[in-house]
Order: C-alpha cells, then structure tokens, then sequence
C-alpha cells in the first residue's frame, strides 16, 4: 500500500476531528471531554481538560463568553448544553489543579506591557516555555478589569487565589509603573497587551492603523518591529470584549515569542490557530430535543451532571452505524486504515488484521452515507492486492469462491452461441452464474422469451464475470474472466447484452466498458401481459449492492414490480441497501459475520422480501427470511410458494448451472450432449447436508473421494461400524469422507477436510 | 504439533488388509514441517487423520501459518 495514499484516507475519515465547540474556541478548549467528566462526576477531571488548554482557568471558567455554545450541536435537538456554566461547576467543585511548573530557564527575558488577561497569559504561556518574563502595568493590580465585575459573577478571591500561580513561576510583577523608555534594549522580546485605547507615544517606532491602534498581524501577532509583538483588545477592538480571545491572544504571542526567540518560523504550521469550523460530521436526526437544566446562579454538583448528561457527544460514525462489519471491529475507518497499513508492514510476526481485511463486503454503504464519501472499499481492495503480490494473502480465504469461479468458466458451464436458425446476434442474453444456479428454470424461460420476443437473433452467454476474482483482490484472475467474458462476447459479433445479474452489470460497466449492457427487467413486459394476472400483494423491496444507486436497474427493477401488481415497500433511503453478506466474498472469509450481515437486514421489516439478485434472494432464504426472486413473480408458478424456497447451498448451485447448459443444448439447439453422470449412487441425510454446507464440502467432491477410493482401494476401513474412511487430494485441499454402502447407494456420514499435507 | 494417540486400533488399511498403528508422519503447510504422530499403514503408509484433529488443533495450526 502506497504510504502517502494511506495518509490520504486517514485524513478522509473525520471521526477524530474535534467537535465544533472545540473548533468554535480561539484555545480549543476540549469541552467534550471536559462535559463528559462532569457526566460522570468528574469535576476535577473537567477542570483539568480546562486547564489543559487555558492559563488561569478557574478566572475563566466564571467570565468566558462561550462561542463554544453558539456552535453546539445539542441546538438541533433542544438547547445548547450549557458549557459556560459547567466550566463554572468544574472550578466550584473540581478542587485545587495540579501546580504548573517553570521549565528549565533559558537567558532570555520577555517583557509583557499590560497586566490584563492576555497580558498575564502570555506571561504564563512564556515561563512555560523558560522564559524569564516581567509584566509592566500601569494601574495597581492586575486584572484590574475583571475585578470590576460583580462578585456573584467573578468573586475577588478567585482572582486573587488564581494569581497566586505567577509568583510560583517566579513572574516578576510591576504595577502602578509605565514601561520604560529603555524597555527595547533591556529585554530580549515584548508583548504589548494594552487594552483597547489607541497607543500612547512609543519608543519603537509601531505602524498603527487608522484608528491609532498598533497593526498586528492576526496570525502571529507581530508588529513591523521585529522583537515587538501585540495583542488583546488592542487588536480586535472596537469588537466588544472577549475573555477568552484575549486569553488565547496572549497565548498565541507565548508561542510566537518562543518561535522568534528560537530563530524558528512565526507561521509555520498555524493554520488551525484560532476558531475554524468543525468538519466532524454529528447526525441529530431521531434525537429528542431536550431544554437545558435551569438554576439560579451556578449549578448544584447534581444539575451540571445532569445537564452534562444532554451532551450526545458528537461524533461521526454514520458508516459504523450502518454497517456489521464495521461495527464487528470495535472501531471506525481510520484507525482501521492504520491498523491495515500495519498489518501489511509485519516483517516478523502474526499479522492480525488478515481476517478483517478479508471479512470487508465491499457493498459501498460506508462511502454512501459518509459526508465526505469515504471508501473502505478502496482500502480494502488496495490491501487485498497488495496482499497477493507480495505473497502474504491466506490461500484459504478465498480458495473456495475461486474454484467456484473456475467451475463457471470451464466446459461445465461456459458457452457462447448464437440463437439456433441464426448466424449472427443482434443482443445477447448473460443470465449469471447465481440465477443459472439457483434458478436454472427461470434462466431457460427468461432466454425462450427473449427468443420470442427480439427478432434479428439473441445469443447466449453462460460465463462468470470475473467478480469473485475482483473481490478477492486477484487481479491476474479477474483479467482473465474479463478476456474470457470479452472473447465470448466477441464470438457472438459484439451484440448489446442483457443481463439478469446485478453484479454482471456492474463488472461490465466498470470494467468492460466496451460492450453495451441493459438490465433484463425492461424485456420482461411483454412477457407478463401475455401470460400473467397481477398478483396484487405488499413486498419489501431489497436492492443488491453491485447496482447501488443505479437508476437503470434499480428503477426498472421496480417498474416490472409494479406492472406485476406488486405493492413494494421501501426497506432504505434511495442508494442506501445493505449487503447480504455475499459480497467481497465475505461469506467465505468470515462466515458468521455474513449470518450477522444478512440478519440484520432480514429483520428491517416482517413483510415477504423480493429482490432482483439470485444471491441475495438465497442468502435471505438461508437465514429463513422468506423471499422472492422478481423472476419466481414473472413466471409463477401457481403450485408451490417461492418464498419458501430453501437456499440451494454450494453443491447444488454447480449443478444447477451444469445442468442448465445440458438442458438449453438439448432443448434449443437439439444436441445431446453426453454427460459423464457419476456412478456413485449418494444417500445423505439433511444433517449432514448442512454439515457439508458449514465445512464448504461439495457433493461433488465427496463423490469423486468415493470414487477415487472404490476404484483404488486407497481407504481405511472400520471394522467395528462397517464404514469406510476415504481420502482424496485433488488439489490443495485433503477431503476426508465416512460412508458406508447400501446395495448400490453409498450412505454418506461424515466429511471434513483439512489444508496440511500429511506424509 | 504434538502426539495425538485416539483410541480407534481396530481400522484396517484398504490395499494392505493390515491394521494402522501409531507411528511417525510430517505435517506440511506453507513451508513448515511438524513432527506428529498418528495412526498409519505399517505397509503402505498411508494416514489416516481424524475429524477431531483436522477440525481442531490441525486448523489453528493453517490459520496461524497463514497469518504469519
């Protein structure tokens, strides 16, 4: 994976942003955080998240103006949470702040003109750092301002108690005195934070503004003269005053001072200094809206937790929510991502994130509902491949999907012809391997009809688009689908196709952009005044993930529905389905994560299911959700229920498809073709079925083991029960079945497999 | 991968007509080999490997190689 794209994605996920009462204050004060400890009752835990970012926090927690407020997100859903005034209940109760201490001293001295509160956090901010610093004010205290507010609001011994902190830092403090004329040389670096008046006369020569104010850039706070800088009311007057902007005025001048005393850059690296808009994203829709918890004066311990409790807290994780797979993994995209770019860079070691890389569906719903359209399909693909190339994929995760895949692209399957009577194709129908092997009648009605109904010749494509290969991240196998599906069209004189699958359509839109593709609903019209009754009836309506948000499928899908009589009802907002735990092969690599994807949208409504994709219409069977395929609708079939239709499961779905291909040879082009049918005569139990299923053991595969096993008489008898143990390799994975015969018919009774070679 | 000693002496190898018996066999998997043993042909030599262990401790095993 590629370092800066992955830093690229990292980005993208806005998860960890701060949220906008903390972008909203000029010292991005971590008001969620600080809410969240008074929710728990955690004064001291919130007044230290306060002084974490503000000198003098108690001072402030009585007096900041808030702008956090005007931007809390809690206003969609009811009143602001009352910030100002939970700050204020973490400096009544929180008990005494852990003392700040001086860093080590450098010979530099700073002088700070003005002993207001921009003045006195500079000041702070500056020994901080290891400055020794003076303040020069004019009047006989400091703070003189403040200690005009009333006491109900600001009392007296909270600034005086809070002051406390600059004789421990050793802050040499001049009132009643005027900064002198030698000021310049004698320090090193000054702070002018003298109030909103216009500059009296000064020494050094400042560039003022029209109003007689000094001009400061608004970044760095310097003035023209290099060791001069200045803030405060100084510089955004005549604004009204602002508590919490002169505050973070002086603390901004701290870091420039030590910036420009260091010979380092004074806007370097600054572009989030200062109130910015939040890019967190916080949904509010389906919050109750709820009004703040009132008091008179400051809040009881009781009412600030209470009203800390209304905080929601704002995050994003609109993606999370949605989404299994997301969830399963306890936390969200960005951290994922690193946790992927981690798992890749092991050189020694278990790389643990394997199975999280390969349990991804790939459906696309995260990018869906991101506001800033975030793909964890494109880390996951990326990862994948990245994963075979350098030879670290698991060969089992997706083994079994691709010999799937392969079946479906051999002579078992595959075919290429021209409707009988014709030598060229005007269209071609491309029904899918998951219709074919589920529903190989449907597939021999949907071609009959399109015979019937488009003259000019409509060929037949059986092959497999090659998306399990793009899945698995395998990319020398999805070209080779793509040539093979590209070459079959090719042989048929590059007609338009018609495709019954959901996932066809979009491997050839995506990939095979060449070939002109339409969904199959459309052509079906005709089919149905000819032979149907609308049925009338109420269904939910699952779209398959591989078409999301395309209109042509989705919308023609739903025309043909309606046309049938049916009534469907919604089960999501346009563009937003959900997986059914088929896609990214995500069945294969975590199979009880694909039970919980499909669940989960199985319950979203009571109502009977119809969808347009053969996958998802078996996966939801598989989970005993009854569903219907469009095509059960279209051609009905009066004398069974297709809802009830179990799923086929892995073994018959290959030999729906090579039984399909013998019957239209046979049916529409009058050719028997010879099948080698086995001579193993199967008997096996339901129970055992299921197991073969969970273990992803074909039939087939235990056939041939019995086979392999009777014609050599390579296999381990048991002479206590009677049955017969075999084994059988064919490729790179070792069957092991137990059965036993009776008369013709082998009963089987177990079957497992394992990966390890045993000599 | 340690001894696993399961009780089933009575099984009969198929080609040989003889009864398996414990003896030493290799497990191989991406290129690591474990010493193991198991129930075996003394004439042909072939394994036979139990449901319990190829469901078992012989898939953590895989699964462990192939996240290494």
């Amino acid at each position: 994976m590629d370092r800066e794209q992955v830093k690229r994605w990292e980005a993208q996920c806005i998860q960890e942003q701060p949220p906008a009462c903390t972008t909203a204050c000029p010292v991005h004060v971590d008001a969620r955080k600080l809410v969240e400890c008074v929710s728990r009752g955690d004064f001291e835990g919130g007044l230290a998240a306060l002084a974490n970012a503000v000198p003098l926090p108690r001072i402030l927690a009585h007096i900041c103006d808030h702008p956090c407020q005007t931007q809390c997100k809690r206003m969609e859903a009811g009143e602001a949470i009352e910030i100002g005034k939970l700050e204020r209940a973490c400096a009544e109760h929180g008990g005494a702040l852990r003392e700040t201490r001086a860093q080590t001293a450098r010979n530099q001295r700073v002088a700070v003109v003005g002993g207001g509160l921009s003045g006195v956090a500079a000041a702070i901010g500056l020994t901080g750092r290891g400055y020794a610093v003076a303040i020069f004010e004019a009047r006989p205290r400091l703070l003189e301002r403040l200690r005009l507010m009333e006491e109900s609001i600001l009392p007296a011994q909270v600034i005086d108690a809070e002051l406390a902190v600059l004789s421990r830092l050793g802050v040499i403090v001049r009132c009643n005195v005027l900064a002198p004329d030698s000021i310049a040389q004698e320090f090193d670096a000054l702070y002018l934070a003298t109030g909103p008046e216009p500059l009296g006369a000064d020494p050094f020569g400042l560039s003022r503004n029209a109003q007689g104010r000094i001009q400061i850039d608004p970044l760095t706070l310097a003035t023209n003269v290099a060791k001069v800088f200045a803030g405060g009311a100084q510089r955004y007057s005549p604004a009204p005053y602002s508590p919490i902007q002169s505050l973070a005025d002086g603390n901004y001048a701290a870091v420039s001072i030590d910036r420009f005393l260091q010979g380092a850059s004074l806007a370097a690296n600054r572009d989030n200094q200062g109130a910015y808009p939040s890019r967190l994203f916080v949904n509010t829709k389906g919050i109750a809206a709820s009004p703040a918890v009132r008091a008179t004066g400051s809040y009881s311990k009781e009412e600030a937790r209470q009203e800390a409790a209304r905080c929601l807290p704002c995050q994003c994780l609109e993606c999370v929510k949605v989404c299994e797979y997301l969830q399963s993994y306890g936390s969200y995209p960005k951290s994922y991502v690193r946790q992927i770019y981690n798992n890749e860079c092991i050189v020694m070691g278990m790389r643990k994130a394997n199975r999280m890389v390969n349990s991804c569906a790939l459906c696309g719903l995260c990018t869906a509902v991101c506001p800033e359209d975030f793909s964890m399909n494109d880390v996951i693909l990326d990862a994948r491949r990245s994963m075979i190339r350098i030879g670290k994929m698991p060969p089992s995760a997706h083994d079994f999907a691709l010999r799937d895949m392969a079946f479906s692209q051999s002579e078992a399957f595959a075919l290429a012809r021209h409707q009988p009577g014709f030598q060229s194709s005007l269209v071609a129908f491309l029904p899918g391997c998951q219709l074919s092997a589920s529903s190989p009648e449907h597939v021999a009605s949907c071609y009959e009809h399109l015979r019937k109904s488009i003259d000019g010749g409509v060929g037949l494509i059986l092959q497999c688009c090659g998306a399990p290969a793009l899945w698995a991240g395998n990319d020398e196998k999805f070209q080779q689908a793509l040539n093979a599906l590209e070459a079959a069209w090719s042989s048929l004189g590059k007609p338009r196709l018609i495709t019954a699958c959901s996932s066809c359509y979009r491997m050839l839109r995506d990939h095979l952009p060449q070939i002109p593709v339409e969904p199959l609903w459309p052509h079906l019209h005709r089919a149905l005044r000819a032979n149907n009754i609308p049925a009338q009836r109420t269904l939910a309506i699952h779209d398959p993930c591989s078409t999301r948000g395309v209109s042509e499928v989705e919308g023609s899908a739903r025309a043909l529905l309606g046309e049938l009589g049916i009534t469907t009802v919604e089960l999501n907002e346009p563009g937003l389905t959900t997986c059914c735990g088929y896609g990214g092969l995500q069945l294969f690599a975590n199979p009880e994560l694909a039970e919980k994807t499909v669940a989960r949208r199985a319950q979203q409504s009571d109502a009977d299911y119809v969808t347009y994709c053969a996958m998802c219409r078996d996966r939801f069977a598989h989970q005993g959700k009854r569903a219907i395929h469009i095509l059960d609708l279209v051609f009905a079939d009066e004398s069974f229920d297709p809802a009830a239709r179990p799923d086929p499961g892995f073994s018959q779905r290959q030999e729906g498809r090579a039984r399909l291909k013998t019957r239209l040879l046979q049916d529409v082009w009058g050719e028997k073709e010879s099948i080698m049918e086995s001579s193993i005569e199967l008997s096996i139990s339901e129970e055992v079925k299921a197991l073969l299923e969970t273990r992803m053991i074909l039939v087939n595969d235990v056939r041939r083991t019995i086979e392999h096993a009777e014609r050599t008489g390579d296999k381990i008898l048991n002479p206590k029960s009677g049955w017969t143990l075999a084994s059988f390799r064919p490729s790179c994975v070792t069957y092991w079945v137990e059965y036993s015969s009776a008369g013709a018919v082998f009963v089987l009774h177990d079957a497992y497999s394992h990966r390890m070679e045993v000599h | 991968m340690t001894s696993h000693a399961e009780p089933p002496p009575t099984h009969i190898c198929g080609k040989c007509k003889v009864t398996l018996a414990l003896g030493k066999v290799t497990a191989t998997y991406l290129g690591s080999e474990f010493p193991i043993e198991l129930w075996k042909c003394p004439g042909c030599g072939k394994v036979l490997v139990p449901e319990w262990l190829a469901t078992g401790k012989m898939l953590q095993v895989e699964q462990a190689l192939e996240d290494k």
